[in-house]
C-alpha cells in the first residue's frame, strides 16, 4: 500500500483516497457548440500513456479535497502530488505525449 | 528415543504429553511437534496428496514441503507443518493423508492488528539482522526487529565462537541490550509475510498457541502488524536446496541443516545410519555433529574436489567420505532403509535409517521480490540472488548470498562486527539439480507429488516459461509455495530445454511468505464488526415493534413490521393499504441530505441538476436529477430552497456519499470561483414521511401552531415550526402520491417526536411501514428508484421525465449528451410498467421479455430480448402484481402484449402506462 502524499494533510495511507481519472480535461467552453464527435472525446476519451501521467485524486475519507498528481503507470509511483491550480512540481521526467498508446 | 544427552535447548525438567495419530507420546517445553515425533522415532507421518506415498518430515522450519499434520486440539486447524507446531500439553494431532479439513466449529480466538511507524524495520533476528537492529538502534533510530522463530540467533548453532565466547552468549547479550532501548521493539514468532510499497511491511505474531493452557484468555490469538518503516533490511537467511533423485519422497529423508537444527535445537538425533548427500561444505557440520551426537554417517559428496577442512573434521569424527559420489536412489516403505548411489568405482548400497541431502542454499529473498526487486541468477551459488537496489531496503546476510559467518557479521555490522573463528577454505559448490534414474519417481515438488516427469511433460506440451510450467504441474503452488522445490524447478526446466537457466529466471514471489489464517487478516472485523453497521435514531423502537431488517449499504432499514403469523407478503399488502386507506408513517431517516450554502448555491445547482433551481422560491420543494456527463441518471432527490443563499438536497440513501464526492468535484476542480460550501447532514436530521389521507389530522394535532390546509400548505413546499421549543421542518413531499408531509427533526430528539406522531395518529389506525411497501407504494405511482429501476444507461427522457429537463438552460452537467442521436433512438429502452395477464404472478426482477409467442413456447435461441423486470409486487391497491421495466421503444408500445419467461414457462404480460394509481394525482392534496 502506497503512501500519497495529499497536498494538505501530507502522507496518508492509499485507502483513504479515490482515483478520478486523467487532470486537466477542461469542460468545454460551450458544449453545444461542439459536434457529437468532439463531445464524444469529451466525455469517454482520455490518454493511456506508458509513464508519467497527470492524473486527479480525491483525500476522499481525509480533508475531501481533489488534487493533482504525477504518477507513473509503469511502476504506479507518484512522482508528484499538487494542489489544482497550482505551481506544477518539477518530476525529473515530463508526462510524455508521444507515448499515448494508440 | 532418539533424543541425546547434552544436546538442545528444550526444557527436559518438564514433560509435555501429546497425541499423535491416536498415539500418546512425550516431548519437553521448545519441541515442535516435528521435533518430538522424531524424538518418539516417529518417521512417517502422512500420505501424499495425489499417490498415497508415505510422507514424513522433510526440514525443521516453514520450508517443510512435507510433514503435514491436521492439529484437533486445542482447537481444529488443517494443514498445519509437525516442523513449525510448538508442542503444548494435550495437543492431539493426525498426520494427513492429502488433504486437511476445515474445523466445521467457529473459530472462539480472538485476532487483531497494530499500526506501528519506525524508522528501521529488520526481519530476521539471526546474526546479521541483530547486529543491523543493534547498528539502527545505537544511531539512535527506532527499531522494529522480527524474527518467525520461537527464539532469536537464527541458524546459530551454539557451537560457533563471536567475540570469544559461545555465539548463544553473545546472541543473548545483544537482545538484552535492545531490549534495554525503548525505542526498539523486538518480536519473536513474527513473520514478516508481505512487503509492499513504501516501507510497509505485514507481520504475523503468534500469540498464545505456544503457551497452551497457561495462555491469557483475553489475549488475542494472533496479531497482524502493520508496520511502516522508512528503511526496511533484510536479513531473512536462505533456504537449503535439496537435490532430485529417485523416491527422494521417503519418511527420513530431510536437509541436512534440518538435522543439525534437530540436533542442536531440541537435542533429537534424527536417524543412528546416515548418509549425507551433498554438493557444498555446508553439510560438512552437520556430518559431524551428527557423528559426534552418536551416529554412523557416511557423506556421498558429487565432487571431486571435496573442502580439506571439512573432509580432515568428517574423518576425525569418524565420518567416511566418497567422492565423485551420487544418489541415485533409496529403499524402504514408511522410512528410508538404504540408500542406493553410484560411485566411480559403480553402484553401491549403503544402508541407512537417515538420508540428509545438500545441493547449495538460497537465498530467501522472498521480501525483496514481493516490491519487485530484481533477482538474478548466480551460477557460484546455483541460487538467485537480490540483484540492483530499491531505496530504502536493504538485503543482508545469507539473504543476499553471503555465506561464510565473517561476512555476515560484517554485513549487520560493518566496522562493529564481532570476531567469530576463521572460515575454514572450502570447495566451489558443485550445482546439481538432479541424479539419473526414473524420472516419474524423482520428486520436484514432494507436497505436490510433482515430478521431473512432469516438467518433461510440461515442456512437452510446448510450455517454455517457468510460469507456465509452475501453473501446468503446480510446482511450488503448495502451503510451502515452493521453498525448497522453485530453484529446482527452474533449474530442470533449463536443462530439459538446453537453456540457461540465467534466463529462464524464477517465478516470483508474491505475498505471503508462509500461509496466513484468514482470521488473522480480519482481526476483529468480523460478524458484526465486519463492515460498519448505520442504524437510525429509531433503531431500538423497530427492535422492538419486530421489523424485519435489510441492509440498503450500510443502513440497516426496517423493511417491513409483521404482526403474528404475517408473512412479507401479507404484511406488505396490509401497510400498503393502510396508507393508502388511512395514515402511515415511514422512518426515512437514511435519505442523504446535503447542506449547500453560498451566495453562488444557486448557480451551482443549475449547472448540476436537468432542471432549473436558481427559480426555486425560498419555501418550496422541487424535485431534481442528476447526470453524468454521459446525460445517464445516476441520482435524484428534492431540493428546498431554505433561504436566498441556502438550498438542502436530498438524495438516495445509497447515493449520499457518491453525490456529495461528484459535487465536490465539480466544485474543487471545474468551478473553484464559484463561492459554494457543502456539508452532508444526513445524520444530523431525521425524516419521519406520514403519509394517507390522514396524514393531514395527524400532522395538524401534532403541530398546532401550523396551518395544514392546502391553501396555506401546498403541495412541495416546506415550513419551520417548534414543538415544544424544539425546532420541526415539515415539508408536502409525497413518494406515495398520496397527501403526505415529511416531519424533519434532529436525531437527538427523533424518537420522542415519532412517539407523540404515533400517538396522535392512533385513532386513525396509523401503521409503521418499511422500505418493501415505500417499494410498493412508489411503483404504483411509477417514480423510478435509481439503481433499482436504472443502471446507468437510462436517461431521463428514457424513464418518462422529459419534463425535469430543463429546456431554458444553456447547459448543465449531461445536456450535451442529449441531443447525440443514439439519444432519439425510438428503439432505446424505455420505462413502462407491465401487468400480468393472469393477474396472479409477481414476476420475478431481472427477468427477461420476449416478443408474444402465440404457440406460448419459447423458440430456439437466440431469442431478440425486448427488455427487463427492474421492480416487481403485489398491489393491495390493484388487487393483483404488477411490474416495472425497462422496454425497447416501450412507450409507443403501452397496449401491447409480452411474454416474459419465468421458470421456463412463458408469462403473458400487457405494456401500460407506468403510474397505475390515481393517474390524475387527486390524492396527493387529499
Amino acid at each position: 500500500m502506497q503512501l500519497i502524499h495529499c497536498p494538505w494533510c501530507g502522507p496518508r495511507e492509499e485507502v483513504e483516497f479515490h482515483y478520478g481519472g486523467q487532470a486537466d480535461v477542461a469542460y468545454p467552453e460551450n458544449p453545444a457548440a461542439l459536434s457529437d464527435e468532439e463531445w464524444a472525446e469529451f466525455v469517454f476519451y482520455r490518454d493511456n500513456p506508458k509513464g508519467p501521467f497527470t492524473e486527479r485524486w480525491s483525500h476522499a475519507t481525509g480533508c475531501r479535497r481533489w488534487f493533482n498528481a504525477v504518477r507513473d503507470t509503469r511502476t504506479y509511483e507518484f512522482l508528484a502530488t499538487y494542489r489544482i491550480g497550482g505551481p506544477v512540481p518539477a518530476t525529473g521526467s515530463e508526462p510524455s505525449q508521444q507515448e499515448v498508446s494508440a | 528415543m532418539s533424543r541425546v544427552a547434552g544436546y538442545g535447548r528444550i526444557d527436559r525438567g518438564r514433560t509435555l504429553t501429546f497425541t499423535f495419530d491416536g498415539r500418546t507420546c512425550t516431548g519437553h517445553p521448545g519441541d515442535t511437534l516435528a521435533s518430538a515425533l522424531l524424538a518418539n522415532g516417529v518417521h512417517l507421518v502422512g500420505t501424499s496428496v495425489q499417490l498415497g506415498r508415505p510422507r514424513g518430515i522433510g526440514a525443521a522450519w516453514t520450508d517443510d514441503p512435507t510433514g503435514l499434520v491436521q492439529i484437533e486440539k486445542p482447537f481444529p486447524e488443517p494443514m498445519l507443518q509437525a516442523s513449525v507446531v510448538e508442542l503444548t500439553d494435550g495437543l492431539v494431532a493426525h498426520g494427513l493423508d492429502g488433504q486437511g479439513w476445515l474445523a466445521a466449529a467457529p473459530d472462539p480466538a480472538r485476532y487483531d492488528r497494530k499500526h506501528t511507524h519506525t524508522d528501521t524495520l529488520v526481519v530476521g533476528a539471526g546474526p546479521a539482522g541483530l547486529l543491523a537492529a543493534r547498528s539502527a538502534a545505537r544511531a539512535g533510530e527506532s527499531v522494529v526487529l522480527v524474527d518467525d522463530r520461537a527464539e532469536p540467533g537464527g541458524t546459530l548453532t551454539g557451537t560457533e565462537l563471536l567475540d570469544g565466547r559461545p555465539a548463544r552468549e553473545f546472541v543473548a547479550d545483544v537482545v538484552a541490550e535492545l531490549a534495554g532501548n525503548p525505542q526498539v521493539l523486538h518480536l519473536q514468532r513474527t513473520t514478516a509475510f508481505g512487503h509492499y510499497d513504501d516501507g510497509f511491511v505485514l507481520a504475523l505474531e503468534r500469540r498464545t498457541d505456544h503457551l497452551g493452557t497457561a495462555a491469557p484468555a483475553n489475549r488475542a490469538r494472533q496479531r497482524v502488524h502493520r508496520v511502516r518503516a522508512l528503511k526496511v533490511v533484510i536479513a531473512t537467511g536462505a533456504i537449503e536446496r535439496p537435490i532430485v533423485f529417485a523416491d527422494n519422497d521417503r519418511p527420513g529423508i530431510m536437509l541436512a541443516s534440518a538435522a543439525r537444527d534437530f540436533l542442536h535445537r531440541y537435542g533429537v538425533l534424527a536417524g543412528r545410519e546416515v548418509v549425507v548427500f551433498t554438493t557444498d561444505d555446508a553439510a560438512y557440520p552437520a556430518a559431524a555433529d551428527l557423528a559426534g551426537a552418536g551416529a554412523a554417517v557416511t557423506v556421498a559428496d558429487a565432487r571431486a574436489q571435496l573442502p580439506a577442512s571439512g573432509e580432515s573434521r568428517c574423518l576425525a569424527a569418524g565420518v567416511s567420505v566418497l567422492r565423485s559420489t551420487v544418489v541415485t536412489g533409496t529403499e524402504g516403505t514408511d522410512r528410508v532403509r538404504a540408500v542406493l548411489a553410484r560411485t566411480p568405482d559403480g553402484a553401491i548400497r549403503i544402508p541407512a535409517d537417515l538420508l540428509l541431502v545438500s545441493g547449495g542454499w538460497n537465498p530467501a529473498a522472498h521480501l525483496f521480490s514481493h516490491i519487485k526487486g530484481a533477482l538474478a541468477y548466480d551460477p557460484a551459488l546455483g541460487a538467485f540472488r537480490p540483484a540492483g537496489t530499491l531505496p530504502g531496503i536493504t538485503v543482508i546476510g545469507a539473504a543476499n548470498g553471503t555465506f561464510d559467518l565473517p561476512g555476515v557479521l560484517r554485513d549487520g555490522a560493518g566496522a562493529e562486527a564481532p570476531a567469530s573463528g576463521p572460515e575454514p577454505a572450502g570447495a566451489p559448490t558443485k550445482i546439481l539439480w538432479r541424479t539419473e534414474g526414473d524420472r516419474s519417481r524423482q520428486f520436484v515438488d514432494i507436497q505436490r507429488d510433482a515430478t521431473v516427469a512432469d516438467i518433461e511433460r510440461a515442456v512437452g506440451a510446448g510450455m517454455r516459461s517457468v510460469e507456465h510450467v509452475k501453473r501446468y504441474t503446480t510446482i511450488g503452488t503448495a502451503h510451502d509455495q515452493g521453498k525448497t522445490s522453485g530453484v529446482l524447478a527452474s533449474g530442470i526446466t533449463a536443462e530439459l530445454l538446453g537453456n540457461d537457466i540465467a534466463e529462464m529466471g524464477t517465478t516470483t514471489f508474491r505475498p505471503p511468505y508462509t500461509p496466513v489464517a484468514f482470521a488473522a487478516l480480519a482481526g476483529r472485523e468480523r460478524g458484526t464488526l465486519f463492515d460498519p453497521e448505520r442504524i437510525t435514531a429509531l433503531e431500538p423502537w423497530h427492535l422492538a415493534r419486530g421489523a424485519v431488517f435489510e441492509d440498503v449499504g450500510q443502513w440497516k432499514r426496517p423493511r417491513y413490521y409483521p404482526y403474528a403469523g404475517e408473512d412479507m407478503d401479507a404484511a406488505v399488502l396490509r401497510e400498503c393499504a393502510a396508507v393508502r386507506g388511512g395514515v402511515g408513517i415511514l422512518d426515512g431517516s437514511t435519505l442523504g441530505k446535503i447542506d449547500v450554502q453560498g451566495p453562488d448555491s444557486a448557480v451551482f445547482l443549475d449547472r448540476l441538476y436537468t432542471n432549473m433551481m436558481s427559480t426555486l422560491k425560498v419555501g418550496r420543494v422541487r424535485y431534481g436529477v442528476l447526470c453524468h456527463n454521459d446525460g445517464m441518471v445516476f441520482d435524484d432527490g428534492t431540493v428546498l430552497r431554505l433561504a436566498e443563499n441556502r438550498f438542502l438536497v436530498t438524495t438516495t440513501t445509497g447515493g449520499a456519499a457518491p453525490v456529495l464526492e461528484w459535487m465536490e468535484e465539480w466544485l474543487q476542480t471545474e468551478w473553484p470561483q464559484l463561492r459554494v460550501h457543502l456539508a452532508s447532514v444526513t445524520e444530523q436530521w431525521s425524516v419521519f414521511p406520514v403519509a394517507g389521507p390522514r396524514s393531514r389530522a395527524v400532522i395538524g394535532e401534532v403541530f398546532p401552531d401550523v396551518d395544514v390546509t392546502n391553501e396555506a400548505f401546498p403541495f412541495m413546499s416546506w415550513q419551520d415550526t417548534t414543538l415544544d421549543g424544539v425546532p420541526v421542518r415539515l415539508a408536502r413531499i409525497s413518494f406515495s402520491g398520496e397527501l403526505a408531509w415529511e416531519v424533519n427533526v434532529g436525531s437527538w430528539y427523533a424518537p420522542a417526536l415519532w412517539k407523540r406522531l404515533l400517538a396522535a395518529g392512533e385513532r386513525y389506525g396509523i401503521t409503521p411501514y418499511g422500505t418493501e411497501t415505500m417499494h410498493v407504494l412508489r411503483a404504483e405511482k411509477g417514480y423510478p428508484i435509481i439503481g433499482q429501476d436504472t443502471d446507468g444507461t437510462v436517461t431521463p427522457h428514457d424513464l418518462g421525465m422529459s419534463w425535469v429537463v430543463s429546456k431554458k438552460k444553456e447547459d448543465f452537467v449531461g445536456k450535451r449528451s442529449f441531443s447525440r442521436p443514439e439519444n432519439h433512438n425510438p428503439l432505446r429502452k424505455q420505462l413502462v410498467s407491465l401487468l400480468p395477464t393472469d393477474r396472479r404472478t409477481r414476476l420475478p426482477e431481472g427477468s427477461q421479455i420476449v416478443e408474444r409467442r402465440d404457440d406460448g413456447r419459447l423458440p430456439e435461441p437466440p431469442v431478440p430480448m425486448l427488455g427487463h423486470v427492474t421492480s416487481s409486487y403485489r398491489s393491495a391497491a390493484l388487487g393483483r402484481p404488477f411490474a416495472l421495466a425497462l422496454v425497447r421503444n416501450g412507450r409507443a408500445r403501452v397496449g401491447d402484449l409480452v411474454h416474459v419467461p419465468v421458470d421456463g414457462v412463458l408469462v403473458e404480460a400487457e405494456i401500460g402506462e407506468t403510474v397505475l394509481v390515481d393517474p390524475e394525482g387527486a390524492r396527493r392534496d387529499g
